[in-house]
């Protein structure tokens, strides 16, 4: 047995690409399995290994994890990327959940229907436009460091630049406005744990495409 | 000045509920601010109190929080109600996670038509029997301790008397398939803390009703249908 992190969840982004994420930045190995039929999943639920029914699951340390938060603080408390103190914890989690609400409006997207697609793109444009980047542009400008918290790589910094790319993705030239963030972006980019898995081949999954939607609407099928 | 933490909401439960829930849990005194005017909404935006423009926001230890759960976590770290070890701070997490999913059905339940509110109460009332109450009668009876996690007083413990407590409002016997939670429920209630919370003129809020989703969708101009989930 691998003393490696087992993430289970669908072949595709959805709510485990920020652990994805969060794991490669911290240099860790991990072993994926991939929900493909309802029938997986069911026996996953009466094996007893989803406390809430529900994925992402991670099985860490001899816990089976689950609650996309509860695992990604656990892994980012492991891993010393949670700051020194409990101030630069609470400037961590606000940076976050921030974060994670913009990436809220990018997972729901590709299950919109057809005729709310622009109106959502649209939204998700605005947000981070008005909402969530010039904060964190503000950060980095005030105190001209590297990193969002403490002159020291943290999750925040992991997860800011999941948002950046995935918003790019649906608007290429979203951080025109935002010079800090172009060079935060950069340097991250370089960083060699995150260097690696923005390489062809890494765990990292692709954009959400019909394929992936339709095995959501299949494995979870009520 | 006061060093009290100052809380910056609507005069209703909402998201800032489970952040009074834990402060009084704690023992610590609280002021706080009730938004009534678009124009003190404003206010709070322009003066740069409100990181991602929204509230939730709490003043405290010289910072001007924002985001519950980020709130929530500091509170909890603070006053040792967060497990003694990542493990247990672990187990917490994912608890409370639970019930903040459970909560988060009831939260948006005021914004509802009155026929989508019909469907989401027994959404409710299904999800907490099938999904999330079980668990944590299963929690409770396999170590047998009075608490959750770790044979102590925590976060988790305070949320899930918080959670029991609004399902039980929208079905009074909703707890009558579990045993432990009810005896759960009974014991911390008796907690000092809680008990004074939950006896009348605390600052505990009472049900939403029309005034308080009126008050709002005046100060946040949400206008929209709120959809059921």
């Amino acid at each position: 047995m691998s003393g490696k992190p087992r993430l289970t969840y669908l072949n595709g982004r959805g709510r485990m690409e920020p652990i994805r994420w969060l794991l490669a930045a911290a240099g860790v190995e991990f072993e994926e399995v991939y929900l493909e039929t309802k029938e997986q999943y069911d026996k996953l639920i009466k094996d007893g290994f989803l406390l809430f029914q529900q994925v992402p699951l991670v099985e860490i340390d001899g816990l089976k994890m689950v609650q996309t938060r509860a695992i990604m603080s656990y892994i980012a408390g492991k891993y010393n990327l949670y700051g020194k103190d409990l101030k630069e914890r609470a400037l961590i989690d606000m940076y976050v959940e921030g974060i994670s609400d913009l990436m809220q409006m990018i997972l729901m997207f590709p299950f919109s229907p057809p005729d709310a697609k622009e109106k959502n793109l649209e939204s998700i444009k605005e947000r981070a436009t008005n909402r969530y980047f010039p904060v964190f542009e503000k950060v980095l400008k005030q105190h001209g460091q590297d990193f969002l918290v403490g002159n020291k790589f943290s999750w925040a910094d992991v997860q800011l630049m999941e948002a950046i790319l995935a918003v790019e993705e649906k608007v290429p030239d979203v951080l025109s406005g935002f010079p800090q963030l172009q060079v935060f972006k950069t340097k991250m980019s370089n960083m060699p744990t995150i260097k690696k898995f923005l390489q062809p081949g890494s765990p990292r999954k692709p954009p959400p495409d019909a394929h992936y939607v339709e095995t959501v609407l299949k494995v979870f099928k009520k | 000045m006061s060093t009290k933490p100052k809380l910056y909401y609507f005069d209703g439960r909402g998201k800032m509920e489970s952040i009074r829930w834990l402060l009084a849990a704690s023992g610590v005194e609280f002021e706080e601010e009730f938004l009534e005017t678009r124009d003190q909404y404003e206010k709070l935006l322009q003066g740069g109190s409100l990181l991602f423009q929204q509230v939730p926001m709490v003043e405290m230890d010289g910072m001007k929080m924002v985001q519950t759960r980020a709130i929530l976590s500091y509170i909890a770290a603070k006053y040792n109600l967060y497990g003694k070890d990542l493990k247990e701070r672990a187990l917490i997490d994912m608890y409370v996670g639970g019930t903040d999913d459970l909560m988060g059905f009831i939260l948006m339940f005021p914004f509802l038509s009155a026929e989508d509110k019909e469907k989401q109460r027994a959404l409710i009332i299904q999800k907490a029997t099938s999904r999330y109450f079980p668990v944590y009668e299963k929690v409770l009876k396999d170590h047998g301790q009075d608490f959750l996690v770790g044979n102590n007083f925590s976060w988790a413990d305070v949320h899930l008397l918080e959670a029991i407590l609004m399902v039980e409002e929208k079905k009074s016997d909703v707890l009558s398939g579990f045993p432990q939670l009810q005896a759960f429920k009974a014991r911390i209630s008796s907690i000092p803390a809680i008990k004074k919370f939950l006896e009348p003129g605390s600052q505990r809020k009472p049900v939403p009703d029309d005034k308080y989703v009126e008050t709002v969708r005046r100060v946040l101009r949400m206008y929209y249908d709120v959809k059921a989930n």
